[in-house]
């Protein structure tokens, strides 16, 4: 087994002391970032990619310390879903459902216990599929040549708005702006400038880590200015865990579905974890039927969508690190750090950056345990965390966002640029415009624009070359279904998820 | 160990003495116009440690990153605001004359800053598949001559950049007349431009030899030709010069330093013998063992000239394939 040889490469990465600390560091802080209600995991990764640069870290542990925070946040949506009531995050929101009736039968301890085990599963399962599928993945897509990489850049962007957003016509304006700033500096086709008004700084475009760090940290913090969340909230009690092993055993097959599911959920492009925690429990609730409790705090309500989620944010790294296409909004900010550390994506990882590639894998399956670990005995202390107020938390994010952002150029002008750009999500996000396909258009805006090029100069300017083979028009066909699936589909998907939540008995 | 140290001070010392009064005090500083962990940062770091335990400079040389159009603000910079500064140098390279030479630097050209000196090179290499029809240098020139579509070539530098440059010195030596119309397909980077040419969807390979050494090596790609004066040393033996071929196209990539034009003369010819007693020294040499460099070094006071010819060399290219007016 090539693949196990691999890993096992990966392991020696991980396994490192060092990068094992970041792990831990990352799988704390992703934990604590995750049970923040508001502060997603995308905003997560986006706040600790600075302080990747102030350490100066290798490539390999500043990916293992971002993976780490990622499937951090991941298992910390579901502490404030369960006693709050409140999602972490939004594909914790499922977890609410029954997590909180849990609490409030005063099983909190168990809702949490049983969700960090499905967590687990899930992650576990996510990350055996990401093992096995993507080599097979990175290998069939080295045969791809740029009219099939277009056609693959059109599928990600026609499945964007995907089944869960909102707007279809603000999702298409945002992946538009994104790809308007990638436009700025040279275009690499012609080697002329564009939209850069003769100033220097702009003559190698628009850092999309700048853009990222300001769209997501800097404007989350002006959310919090606004909102003036100065107190905490108070301390809740978290109470012993009662769970018997028999009540365990029972959830293993429920474990195992949400796990598989949303691992394929996360491996479809646009859907991501959302879905996937989603799809868990109605699929769960469905196989179960008449014999749960689902609503009122069935613990195979909280086990499922946590299984699903993190599976599904396992499979999301699967096209990010075969295809250089994010399967979401945090894997878009994962290969926004990948690309920044000069490592292109793509099949080609798999062999040009072998240790990058298995080092973070091992570091998934690493910090999966090690999120188990201090999820269970250490829950009353994210608990407490969580009752600590915005007011000390957002100086320090503030102070590593310019203090990263800064040491990654020496350049106030950079820091400048990142204000703008907070500003600017913050003006978005009031208008309900999506950040993400922004991230996403200003990462995949030029390599889109590149393939088109090629492909062209390859077929001496012949555009049916974009649609003449096999694999492109079956790329093609799946974008045009992405396109059409969310208006037809997505109503009604977004109608039961918030039915679900209204049947949800004890729901505000 | 201790022999070796006090003979490389010793030959610093010499090198002081016999022909300088000026002498650098205090810190000195680098600026590599990227970000952390490129070529030029390479470039400030390894050579300020060697200089540092050759003697050549009694503090230590301290590396800043300044990065911003591809050079540009960095050569803006020492033009405008450390114009008179003696303690300065600014890492270059291939990269640095081609945008000056493409006025990428607007208002800017290469005669407003001294060149120092070329610690080494990384040579330009034109590279097919393994299946390919192609066997040597002349046989795919030909069929660049007789039709230029004929070929296709991907590289890792943007259209009118380093390595597209290095397919058109080399069809321009070759005798082939058209060449706007040689489709140049650009990659990101070497590697995703190689995986092309491996996959067998573009026809030809332009890079440096550092980055076709693990295709080669594993025997995917062909190097039909390196772009060199003689053959390169070790490994590389076997590969043929385009010289060799007949075709006499030369495409180095250097690696090397300017400093500002308004410092003291004595402070410039300081540091030109600087720069070759540290290229001379077997701490560099092992420097550059073990990162791939090639030797090159024009001699102090011809490195200049050569700055200056190649601005104008790919000055003049660039006119023929339209990126100039």
């Amino acid at each position: 087994m090539e693949t196990l040889g691999f890993l096992m490469e990966g392991f020696a990465v991980a396994l490192t002391p060092y990068n094992l600390m970041f792990a831990l560091l990352g799988a704390f802080v992703g934990t604590l970032i995750g049970c923040l209600p508001g502060l997603g995991p995308a905003n997560g990764v986006a706040i600790m990619i600075p302080l990747a640069f102030t350490l100066g870290l290798p490539p390999e542990t500043a990916m293992i310390l971002l993976t780490s925070v990622y499937a951090g946040a991941m298992y910390g949506g579901r502490i404030s879903s369960i006693l709050l009531n409140i999602p972490g995050d939004e594909p914790a929101m499922m977890t609410c459902l029954d997590g909180y009736p849990m609490a409030q039968k005063g099983r909190a301890a168990d809702a949490l216990a049983i969700s960090a085990i499905a967590s687990f599963t899930g992650g576990l399962i996510g990350t055996i599929g990401l093992i096995m599928l993507a080599p097979i993945l990175a290998k069939f897509a080295l045969t791809f040549g740029p009219a099939e990489y277009f056609a693959l850049f059109m599928l990600a962007f026609a499945t964007l708005g995907g089944i869960t957003g909102k707007n279809p016509m603000k999702t298409v304006i945002a992946a538009t702006l994104g790809i308007m700033i990638s436009t700025v500096g040279i275009d690499i086709a012609t080697g002329t400038q564009r939209y850069t008004f003769g100033v220097l700084e702009l003559y190698e475009g628009i850092d999309f880590i700048l853009a990222i760090v300001g769209l997501f940290a800097i404007s989350e913090l002006l959310f919090f200015v606004e909102a003036r969340i100065g107190g905490g909230r108070k301390k809740m009690n978290v109470g012993k865990i009662t769970l018997s092993f028999k009540e365990l055993v029972s959830t293993i097959p429920t474990q195992f579905r949400g796990g598989v599911l949303g691992f394929i959920a996360g491996v479809l492009p646009g859907a991501g974890a959302s879905l996937g925690s989603f799809i868990s429990y109605t699929l769960e609730k469905q196989v179960l039927g008449k014999k749960g409790t689902f609503g009122e705090g069935d613990i195979r309500g909280v086990a499922a969508p946590e299984a699903g989620n993190n599976g599904a944010s396992s499979g999301a790294l699967v096209p990010m690190l075969t295809l250089g296409v994010p399967g979401s909004g945090t894997t878009a900010v994962l290969l926004a750090m990948l690309i920044s550390l000069n490592i292109t994506p793509g099949p080609l990882m798999f062999t040009q950056h072998a240790d990058i590639v298995w080092g973070v894998i091992a570091a998934l399956l690493i910090g999966n345990v090690l999120l188990l670990i201090i999820n269970i005995p250490l829950v009353g202390f994210f608990v407490r965390l969580l009752s600590v107020p915005p007011m000390y938390l957002l100086p320090i994010v503030t102070m590593v966002a310019f203090v990263g952002v800064y040491s990654i150029s020496h350049s106030t002008f950079d820091l400048y640029f990142m204000v703008a750009f907070g500003v600017g999500g913050y003006f978005l996000r009031k208008l309900e415009i999506p950040l993400v396909p922004i991230i996403l258009g200003l990462l995949l805006g030029p390599e889109m624009e590149k393939n088109l090029g090629h492909a062209l100069i390859l077929s001496d300017g012949d555009w049916t070359v974009l649609w003449s083979s096999p694999l492109a028009i079956g790329f093609w066909a799946v974008a045009g279904l992405g396109l059409v699936l969310p208006t037809l589909v997505g109503p009604i998907l977004r109608r039961r998820m918030h039915a679900a939540m209204k049947e949800s008995p004890v729901s505000d | 160990m201790l022999i070796k140290r006090t003979l490389s001070f010793v030959a610093a010392a010499a090198v002081s003495m016999s022909a300088l009064a000026w002498e650098p005090s205090g810190k000195v500083e680098c600026i590599a116009p990227s970000d952390p962990g490129g070529g030029w940062d390479f470039t400030c770091r390894s050579a300020g440690n060697v200089m540092q335990e050759l003697g050549l400079i009694d503090g230590s040389v301290q590396t800043v990153n300044m990065a911003g159009a591809g050079g540009g603000v960095a050569y803006a910079h020492t033009v405008s605001k450390r114009a008179e500064e003696n303690k300065l140098l600014v890492a270059a390279s291939t990269a640095t004359t081609t945008r000056l030479a493409q006025k990428q630097f607007p208002g800017m050209n290469a005669d407003m800053v001294t060149w120092v000196g070329a610690l080494g090179a990384d040579y330009g290499v034109i590279a097919v598949g393994k299946d390919s029809k192609y066997k040597n240098l002349s046989d795919l020139m030909a069929a660049v001559s007789e039709d230029p579509k004929s070929v296709k070539f991907a590289g890792g530098s943007a259209r009118g950049g380093w390595d597209h440059l290095k397919v058109l010195i080399t069809a321009k030596a070759a005798g082939a007349d058209d060449l706007p119309r040689i489709p140049y397909l650009s990659y990101n980077n070497g590697g995703e431009a190689m995986t092309q040419v491996v996959g067998g969807q573009v026809d030809a390979f332009t890079g440096d030899i550092s980055e076709a050494t693990g295709f080669m090596e594993s025997g995917d790609l062909r190097v039909l030709a390196v772009l060199s004066e003689e053959r390169l040393p070790g490994k590389f033996g076997d590969i043929p010069t385009a010289k060799e071929q007949g075709i006499e196209a030369l495409g180095p990539n250097w690696r090397g330093f300017y400093m500002p034009k308004g410092a003291d003369e004595e402070a410039k010819e300081y540091w030109v013998n600087a720069v070759d007693t540290l290229y001379a020294s077997e701490e560099w040499k092992k420097v550059m063992k073990s990162n791939g460099l090639i030797p090159f070094h024009p001699p102090a006071n011809k490195f200049d000239e050569f700055v200056r010819n190649q601005v104008q060399e790919i000055e003049q290219m660039s006119r023929e394939i339209g990126l100039l007016k």
